[in-house]
């Protein structure tokens, strides 16, 4: 029998809608090692974030970037009580963000670009931040203003984390174009040195850059010659889109997976766009049989966890683990993204036990966080759920792309195997793959 | 006009309201709710929390959406709840509020009777909105927690509350179990500490001491509240160095005169000449100045960049609003008692001695961890 097994957890035999959970009052683990947007915004060279909130909503920012050694790079202008009631939120916000820059200014210290953060306040105030801008660029001429905003209250239009994502790039401009230069956008990592990506641009005369290539502002902006631009983060694409559309360039679209069907096709797509040689797809996915069957050897039937912290298609994950013999039993995720919405159908049918199960419900709070057989988690979500210290640390994906990358998992999956990890301390640091003091 | 009072170039800002309540009342069963679209809970629990990792307490955000704020969705926020508590079974349910539901008015008051009306335990709105340090919000919490726990009961003599507690003032490890131990050396067993290492059972005695020790901002409300109700006496002063015996002498005055007393404030006689500054919450750094003042050192100067002040100051102590204040209080400093993130704005050669505050610096007040 098929069933819900309680208001935070399903078995996929029982799904029949990518809504796997009703929303609900939420709870938040203390697993912190995704990217938020002071991360995300810190991959800007030179850039400067201002944030203008209340101290609440001003604390988790300021102390990311506390954490991260980067204070210099953040100010903060703080809104009160009495701005709301007196109606002087735009003047503060304004006169706030002029008065850090002219004390930036008076040190020598003006950044290049200053990414400006207003908040929910401001959307429901109907701040005219257009007014706020013109008035900073104004004085300010020579500062890129990039214009974020962290309001996530607006859950139906462009989510703060999408929305900067695309902004963070407005300063680029079209130069003239290096058509062997190809330019990822939109993600916390670039791919790892022996990714497909890379591998296959450079078979075709191509290399490719991104944002972490650059160590100052000018080195960004010559971002803008690139002749074509990709991403591979599902929260990236649109701003790589627009980038692309405002600068005249291609741009396509190569969403991380390990379904070797997509990896296939994506390698397809970018290898007929770019003119490159065609990898031997046969060869690649007889490669990647041998890693997984070598770690299914390695692991045996250990009840696997997989989240959705790990890689942004953990249902496909998934099923590349389940038909290579992986005794994969729970999946952390709290919704599905619809690149993969297709392959809820296979594990309905194929997997009907394995169990769904919410990250933020509020009985996941008091649940028991023990597994009684050695529990191999992907992803820290995952490894906190189970009380497991063998894990996958891995984020978003981190720069597995490609076939190559379903072999690094394979080998990081032998390695936590192997070693346990200390879950307590590690878990709860943020942004993984950042500099971090904690 | 300028808005430096308003601008931080470097310092980070002190723990907002929200988290200050959720700290006050981690550790006596109930269930907080944050009604925030997101971030408060992860906040919070990140940054300023160090019990996160190991206590299941029940705090929660709503999730709320601008639709929902727009259209004022009040009844999700009561059916969210009240499935949650029944199937949770917490002894009280919180409600915090965030910018965007005190923009709109809504009635945290009404939401809270309708509440406990259908879920049958006490309900109470905690007033916070998101623009106030951690201070006012774990005052509000541990008065509206008392409002609705502590009743009426016959006074145990040599007894006291600890009223001030939390992590975000005394994350060092045996803090709490240090403070009982000065108020059980000083003559006074302890009947609850406001709140960490308190059941509700213990903190809903209150009313039973005959004495009230104020360690932080964070009790004052709560002090002064259970003066009004119950008359209990209150001391305001943190135990430290050369000011413990005065503190705890002050303490044992106010059990027999019935007299409130601020020992942190009073015992500070001298004027300071600004060479010796300490930064930080004012009981904390008042209560040092005293004892640096009685062990017969430099006065220290108190600057607090904390919104609370009444009764707090004494008359040379300074309140600074935004990081210009705290840095035209600091220019004369030779030596700053502070967190090390102070460190900053301080002139060259102004020598900085730490005094980590996770309600500052978070989880680097904490030091550093094991690498990865």
């Amino acid at each position: 029998m098929l069933k819900r097994l309680g208001p935070s957890a399903v078995e996929a035999g029982a799904v029949d809608s990518p809504a796997l959970f009703p929303a609900k009052l939420e709870f938040n683990a203390p697993v912190h090692g995704t990217w938020n947007i002071v991360h995300i915004g810190m991959l800007v060279p030179e850039a400067h974030q201002i944030y203008v909130c209340g101290v609440n909503c001003m604390r988790g920012v300021v102390l990311t970037a506390a954490e991260m050694a980067a204070r210099d790079r953040f100010s903060c202008v703080v809104l009160k009580e009495e701005d709301i009631t007196r109606g002087t939120v735009e003047e503060v916000t304004y006169e706030g963000i002029r008065d850090v820059l002219r004390e930036l200014d008076a040190r020598g210290e003006l950044p290049p670009c200053v990414i400006v953060f207003p908040v929910c306040t401001h959307l429901f105030l109907g701040i005219p931040m257009g007014r706020v801008y013109r008035k900073l660029e104004a004085e300010f001429p020579q500062i890129d203003f990039v214009r974020a905003f962290m309001d996530p209250i607006s859950k139906r239009r462009l989510i703060p984390d999408k929305r900067l994502r695309k902004v963070m790039y407005d300063p680029l401009e079209a130069l003239p174009a290096d058509e062997s230069l190809v330019c990822l956008l939109g993600s916390e990592f670039a791919p790892d040195a022996d990714s497909d990506l890379r591998t296959l641009l450079a078979a075709g005369g191509k290399r490719l850059t991104s944002i972490h290539d650059c160590a100052t502002y000018a080195e960004f902006k010559q971002l803008g010659r690139a002749g074509t631009f990709v991403s591979t983060f599902p929260n990236g694409h649109y701003g790589a889109q627009k980038t692309a559309e405002r600068l005249g360039r291609t741009h396509l679209e190569l969403p991380l997976t390990m379904d070797y069907e997509r990896i296939c096709a994506e390698e397809r797509e970018l290898c007929e766009a770019l003119s490159l040689p065609l990898p031997s797809f046969d060869r690649e996915m007889a490669a990647c049989d041998e890693a997984l069957n070598k770690a299914h050897e390695h692991i045996g039937d250990a009840p696997i966890a997989v989240d959705a912290v790990a890689h942004p298609q953990p249902l496909g994950l998934a099923r590349l683990l389940l038909t290579h013999g992986f005794n994969v039993e729970e999946i952390y995720l709290d919704g599905v993204n619809g690149e993969e919405a297709d392959v809820l159908p296979w594990l309905h049918d194929n997997a009907p036990h394995l169990q769904l199960s919410s990250t933020i419900l509020p009985d996941l709070r008091v649940a028991p966080r023990t597994r009684a057989q050695k529990t191999l988690a992907i992803g820290p979500k995952a490894a906190w759920f189970c009380g497991t210290g063998h894990f996958v640390n891995l984020v978003y994906g981190g720069g597995l792309w490609g076939f190559a990358g379903v072999r690094t998992l394979a080998r990081l999956m032998c390695e936590a195997w192997d070693t346990e990890k200390d879950t307590r301390d590690l878990v709860p640091r943020k942004g993984l793959g950042c500099v971090s003091c904690i | 006009m300028s808005r430096m009072d308003r601008t931080y170039r470097i310092l980070p800002t002190y723990t907002g309201d929200v988290s200050g309540a959720c700290s006050a009342l981690f550790e006596l069963g109930g269930m907080v709710v944050i009604h925030d679209p997101s971030g408060c809970n992860s906040t919070y629990n990140t940054h300023d929390e160090t019990r996160w990792y190991d206590h299941d307490s029940l705090i929660f955000i709503t999730g709320f959406t601008e639709r929902e704020a727009v259209l004022g969705t009040d009844d999700k926020l009561v059916t969210d709840v009240v499935d949650a508590v029944r199937e949770l079974h917490p002894r009280f349910v919180a409600l915090c509020n965030s910018p965007i539901p005190f923009i709109s008015g809504m009635d945290f008051r009404a939401i809270a009777k309708k509440i406990e009306r259908i879920c049958g335990i006490p309900c109470f709105y905690v007033r916070t909105n998101g623009m106030h340090d951690y201070v006012v919000g774990a005052q509000n919490a541990f008065a509206a927690f008392a409002e609705r726990f502590v009743s009426e009961r016959a006074v145990r003599k040599s007894t006291a509350n600890i009223l001030g507690v939390t992590p975000l003032d005394f994350h060092r490890a045996g803090a709490a179990r240090e403070l009982r131990d000065f108020c059980e050396s000083a003559g006074f067993g302890v009947v609850g500490c406001w709140s960490m290492g308190s059941s509700l059972e213990e903190v809903s005695h209150a009313a039973e001491a005959q004495v009230n020790l104020v360690v932080s901002a964070t009790g004052l409300t709560l002090a002064e509240r259970l003066r009004e109700r119950f008359g209990t006496p209150y001391v305001v002063g943190a135990p430290t160095g050369a000011f413990t015996e005065p503190l705890a002498q002050a303490l044992r005055e106010a059990a027999a005169s019935n007299e409130c007393a601020w020992p942190c404030r009073d015992l500070r006689a001298k004027e300071p000449d600004g060479s010796h500054v300490i930064i930080g919450e004012p009981v904390a750094a008042a209560s040092e100045a005293a004892a640096a003042e009685l062990a017969g050192a430099v006065p220290l100067r108190v600057v607090c960049p904390l919104e609370v002040k009444r009764n707090l100051a004494g008359p040379h102590d300074v309140w600074a609003a935004g990081e210009h204040e705290i840095e035209d209080a600091c220019r004369l400093a030779h030596v700053v008692l502070a967190d090390p993130f102070y460190q900053e704005v301080l002139a060259p050669g102004t020598r900085l001695e730490p005094r980590p505050h996770l309600a500052f610096s978070g989880r680097n007040a904490l030091g550093p961890t094991k690498s990865e």
